[in-house]
């Protein structure tokens, strides 16, 4: 049991480093296909893009400013 | 044309560059292995992760095939951002100083004598088998998701493969000849670019996996690398500690 929750800590560990932006980039991801489904656009991309570039700039900054 | 120019060089790079990292990793592991414990437990326990691999390789390959364009490029898409954003972030914080690079020299001393110190060696060292097939199988996961996600989504499965193959025998070759680690290669340089590349594949996945139809198709990737490139220099430069600031630390 101790393995397997350990092997599952490893792999989740493959793909989030800093919870906050995991789940800032799922709502974000979120937000955009809601608003691709309710109002498709040649935007969309665009704001995908600007948005996640935003978050890793506040992330970044933030952490830089804890440390 | 999913095969086309814009995504395929891209993507052998992005697995040839994420591969050499995970590589040079596991190689210092490796090595520590060889050195303390011997080179039968060292190898053997690579060749045990690699059989492993070789196994998830052949059951996910064509389980993959079964899964609809759509939702593979959404899950894959999706992990493949927050993997390449997880390194983006790291590489940005090492390279404005904010958190130490990564040393294989330190690695390999730390390894060297945490293997050193424990128990007796014998003819088939469990302690060294399993540690060597740990390492190899924990980077290797990293680099078979790497491809998978590069590859698959795009229909370029087996060009990344190749990618990874090269630096590979890139690793083994430059492991063999000089018995040390690999502490001259770039590492958090080549973390940053294959953060940039896989933010950026991901962010094209999971717009397409959405219903996003991006302008200019495939080229519209090149688009996001240029941009998460130009995002991670800004945060970069942001991130940096002021001169003021560290005068007022006394540094």
């Amino acid at each position: 049991m101790r393995a397997l929750a350990s092997l599952f800590k490893e792999l989740a560990g493959l793909f989030v480093d800093d919870g906050s932006l995991a789940l800032a980039v799922l709502v974000w991801l979120t937000l955009v296909a809601l608003l691709d489904q309710l109002a498709p656009a040649g935007w969309d991309g665009a704001v995908l893009f600007l948005g996640l570039a935003a978050l890793l700039g506040e992330n970044t900054r933030r952490a830089a400013r804890r440390r | 044309m999913l095969a086309s120019l814009p995504h395929a060089a891209p993507t052998v790079l992005a697995a040839f560059l994420a591969s050499l990292v995970e590589f040079v990793e596991a190689l210092t592991v490796v090595l520590a292995v060889g050195v303390t414990r011997g080179w039968r437990p060292a190898l053997l326990g690579t060749a045990l992760g690699l059989l492993l691999l070789l196994l998830l390789v052949a059951l996910l390959g064509p389980a993959l095939a079964l899964v609809p364009l759509g939702a593979l490029q959404l899950v894959v898409g999706t992990l493949l951002l927050l993997f390449g954003l997880r390194w983006l972030r790291k590489a940005v914080l090492r390279a404005a100083g904010i958190i130490p690079l990564h040393d294989e020299r330190a690695a390999f001393a730390s390894e060297t004598a945490a293997l050193g110190g424990a128990g007796m060696r014998r003819a088939w060292d469990i302690l060294g088998v399993a540690t060597a097939f740990k390492i190899v199988v924990l980077e290797g996961l990293e680099v078979v998701f790497i491809l998978i996600a590069v590859g698959a989504a795009g229909g370029l499965l087996l060009p990344a493969s190749l990618g990874a193959v090269a630096a590979l025998i890139a690793v083994v070759a430059l492991g063999a000849a000089l018995h040390r680690p690999l502490a001259q290669v770039p590492e958090n340089a080549l973390k940053l670019v294959v953060g940039v590349l896989l933010s950026a594949f991901g962010t094209f996945w999971a717009g397409e996996g959405i219903g996003i139809r991006w302008p200019g198709a495939d080229w519209a990737a090149l688009a996001l690398v240029a941009g998460f490139a130009a995002t991670a220099a800004f945060s970069i430069a942001a991130c940096r500690p002021r001169p003021a600031a560290a005068l007022e630390r006394g540094d």
